[in-house]
């Protein structure tokens, strides 16, 4: 993956620009020695290293300010970051850059039941924001599989799912407010308490930008009343066509589940050797979660499985309890898990419309036997938002480049289906190369042209999102 | 002018002399215009594609409202948000379009539940002021490849580009629907109960406060929409329940806000958080008032006179958060109060911004959003 060549004019006045930022942060917030910078060199996306210049870690709204404010009279490049769990490269930095970390403004501001809202910090982990609330009887919805590390900064820049937005939807669906600073050091409050926008909805254009519009310090947040209870079905295909057909009835039938997640034959039996959670040997295998009261759980479930038994299942498997729900949901939940057991591998994210199913995984199944690299299927199939793992040995000369070309051949293919290169983790480094495959010149140029509006230097994150011949001029 | 399709509508933007007034079916804009010559988006027709199994759906901007609706609900779907219709509140007679539902980010009721048109809003095509055809979105549920235009283009009245184009994400069309409604209320009292409602796990999809009564829906299976019913029941009290076409005729009624149809007086359309709707409703003299959305948005029908009490209203709103629009109002009325609620100065210099690079001859829809 090609990135900028390091600006060694920047690199040369590191002790200076290090003397600017320790006269506005506390010495323990500035990290520049060689050996401790590296502790940023990467995010999840770990395939792709290189330690930042400097890193910061502020606590405040206003030292983000400062900072944002220096760098952007210096012309240093900042690379913004939540948690570093960003799988597509999101925060990785170069070797020019400051990498400005929000995990230390982790405070929950403001609590408020009555008007459903939290208010927090924006460096406070996702799972934590529900911590917060849920002895109250509160939760925020979006649950990307990361939630327990990744940062709310890090879920409004990627505008971040979960197995749960069929029902509750992603982030910007969640977003209320946030209090952001540009790269010129200029504090916006956007949006609150209150629902939509008076003017244009920047907020909307904000969530999802990958931290090149600003800095979000602070989020207003809605928060939902937890559902009296939740349930899962299991159920096993002998085909993925079936299965994917199964899903679309289900839909069509008016139930609305809040999860419908699916996992091919490899996946099913990586799982299932990792974590034992007794599935059946099946092709294609649904997991379906529906919540309300306990007998409204049961009017739902009836109805799918009624619906599923006219598809032939191989199994239905209805959890009766806390503990067969949780046998259900093991081995979907240690997917990742068992699949780094077997080998190193990358996590595609592309979406394709449901009625593509069949075809998508028919053709990544060739893909597969062209490459030479297995590949097992696990994703959120109500919303057609695809996780094929596509496994590689990171040791092996030329396996990382054959996983990527073997990637590259997916996401195209997810376009051409009339989907997209990213549901729910963001374009980063690693599929910013691929972006002209989804967007024609012009399209990219509208969303240029937004990033001059709020970043007229071009020096927030400036290496991502967009092909960097398509950016050059603009980052010169 | 009405253009025959895509490529002819970037024709005449690219070779516009002047400003163009963007008409889709002409019922919701509000506030005055900037003049102009109409442009008429109402032969971007048509449904090209639904698939229910996908909960997707996409159409010509100009394709009725009415029609997207009718289709939907052949395949037992419909639009989440709501769409409320305002020809009553605003005197029109025209045909309402689902690029103008999307161009104001027109949204009902339900909205606290389901969220607004710019939340079920997934893909669209417009035209830039510089005649420049693009596109943003799909037709796909979850896309955040690159910027999220889509959003943008919800509700920016056609001040960005003339949309030519939208996806929406639908959901099923619930069995039944039921009503609970309360004896009469203060405003304290009724915020409580929404408050109350909205943080129970009850699904509630309507909360508003009418009459000085409030009045909660849930919808759904026939079988929850009985046991919601009956929890509700226990949570709030005896309230009196209506259920099916007399509960949807209240919801109508409140979307629409039809109590101020015909009449004459100058309406503001607020929304603050909901604990703020007590306050409002105290600054304002004179007033009628319905409430939707849990006490968050504040339907006011003031005298026309003098500035309809823009000062006042837009002070307060500074201090708590939140926005007002001036709805309706007499052309003596809106000469003096901005129709949309002034930005702060960061705000409206990024907004400005926007509009420059998006329409950089200031041709679409001038002045329309102040």
């Amino acid at each position: 993956m090609e990135m900028p060549k390091i600006d060694a004019s920047i690199v040369a006045r590191k002790p200076a620009i290090v003397a600017a930022l320790l006269q506005v942060l506390p010495p323990d917030a500035v990290i520049y020695d060689e050996i401790e910078v590296r502790a940023y060199e990467c995010d999840a996306l770990t395939a792709y290293k290189c330690p930042p210049l400097v890193a910061v870690l502020p606590r405040t709204t206003a030292e983000v300010a400062a900072v944002l404010r220096i760098c952007h009279q210096m012309g240093v490049p900042v690379v913004p970051r939540g948690s570093g769990t960003s799988l597509a490269g999101g925060a990785l930095p170069t070797g020019d850059c400051v990498i400005l970390g929000v995990a230390r403004m982790n405070d929950v501001l403001e609590t408020d039941y009555p008007n459903r809202y939290i208010r927090v910090q924006s460096g406070r982990t996702n799972l934590s924001v529900t911590g917060a609330v849920e002895s109250d009887g509160f939760f925020y919805a979006p649950d990307p599989s990361s939630q327990l590390a990744c940062a709310i900064a890090g879920n409004i820049a990627m505008n971040s799912g979960g197995a749960h937005c069929l029902k509750y939807g992603v982030t910007t669906n969640n977003l209320l407010g946030v209090t952001m600073v540009q790269m010129d050091g200029t504090i916006l409050e956007i949006g609150g308490a209150h629902l939509d926008a008076g003017g244009l909805d920047l907020l909307g254009v904000i969530c999802g930008s990958e931290g090149q519009l600003g800095v979000v310090t602070e989020a207003t947040l809605r928060i939902l009343p937890k559902p009296e209870g939740a349930r899962p079905v299991l159920i096993g295909f002998n085909s993925n066509e079936v299965a994917g057909e199964c899903v679309s009835d289900i839909i069509k039938a008016g139930i609305l589940p809040v999860a419908i997640e699916f996992m091919d034959r490899p996946c099913i039996e990586a799982t299932e050797a990792f974590a034992k959670a007794g599935y059946p040997k099946c092709e294609a295998l649904l997991i379906v979660e529906v919540e309300g009261s306990r007998a409204e759980i049961d009017e739902q479930l009836a109805l799918i499985v009624a619906i599923a038994r006219r598809h032939n299942p191989v199994e239905v498997r209805e959890a009766a309890d806390d503990d067969q729900a949780k046998r259900i949901w093991l081995g979907r939940k240690s997917a990742f898990g068992a699949m780094g057991q077997i080998n190193d591998y990358m996590c595609l994210d592309g979406t394709i419309p449901v009625s593509s199913l069949p075809y998508v995984l028919r053709r990544i199944g060739e893909f597969s036997k062209h490459y030479g690299l297995d590949v097992a299927n696990v994703f959120h199939a109500g919303d057609g938002n695809m996780h094929p793992l596509i496994l590689y040995d990171a040791n092996k000369p030329g396996d990382l480049e054959l996983c990527e070309a073997f990637g590259a051949d997916v996401l195209r293919l997810c376009v051409e289906v009339g989907g997209c290169l990213t549901g729910e983790h963001g374009v980063g480094i690693e599929k910013r190369d691929l972006m002209k495959v989804q967007f024609a010149p012009e399209d990219m140029e509208a969303q240029l042209m937004v990033k001059d509006v709020f970043d007229p230097k071009w020096l927030l994150n400036p290496a991502k999102v967009f092909p960097l011949d398509v950016t050059a001029s603009r980052r010169a | 002018m009405t253009p025959a399709n895509e490529s002819e509508l970037a024709e005449v933007i690219a070779g516009a002399q002047g400003p163009l007034r963007i008409v889709g079916g002409g019922t919701r804009g509000f506030g005055p215009d900037g003049g102009g010559e109409a442009l008429h988006i109402s032969a971007l027709t048509g449904i090209s594609l639904y698939e229910p199994g996908a909960l997707t759906i996409v159409a010509g901007a100009g394709t009725p409202l009415a029609e997207v609706e009718a289709a939907l609900a052949q395949g037992g779907q419909r639009l989440p948000f709501e769409v409320p219709d305002f020809r009553g509140l605003l005197g029109r007679d025209g045909v309402s379009t689902i690029g103008g539902v999307v161009a104001v980010n027109a949204s009902g009721p339900r909205r606290i539940q389901a969220g607004a048109c710019r939340d079920s809003l997934i893909g669209v095509r417009f035209v830039d002021g510089a005649g420049t055809i693009l596109k943003n979105g799909g037709r796909v549920m979850k896309n955040v490849t690159g910027y999220d235009l889509v959003k943008l283009m919800a509700g920016s009245y056609g001040s960005l580009g003339v949309l030519t184009e939208v996806a929406c994400k639908v959901l099923p069309r619930p069995e039944a629907e039921a009503t609970l409604i309360s004896g009469p209320l203060d405003g304290e009292a009724a915020v409580a109960a929404m408050s109350a409602a909205l943080g129970s796990p009850f699904e509630v999809t309507g909360a508003g406060y009418v009459g000085g009564r409030v009045r909660l829906r849930i919808e759904g299976m026939a079988g929850s929409v009985a046991y919601r019913t009956g929890q509700l029941t226990k949570l709030m009290g005896a309230w009196d329940v209506v259920t099916d076409a007399d509960s949807a005729a209240l919801w109508a009624a409140l979307r629409d806000v039809s109590d101020f149809a015909g009449q004459a007086g100058a309406v503001w359309r607020v929304s603050v958080k909901p604990s703020d709707m007590p306050g409002v409703l105290a600054l304002l003299q004179d007033a009628q008032v319905m409430c939707d959305w849990g006490g968050g948005l504040i339907w006011a029908q003031v005298p026309d006179f003098g500035d309809a009490q823009a000062i006042p209203l837009r002070a307060h709103i500074a201090n708590i958060g939140g926005h007002a629009s001036l709805m309706r109002a007499g052309a003596d009325t809106y000469a003096q109060v901005p129709a949309f609620h002034p930005e702060a100065p960061s705000v409206a210099a990024l907004t400005a911004a926007l509009r420059a690079k998006f329409d950089p001859r200031g041709i679409l829809n001038p002045g329309r959003m102040g």
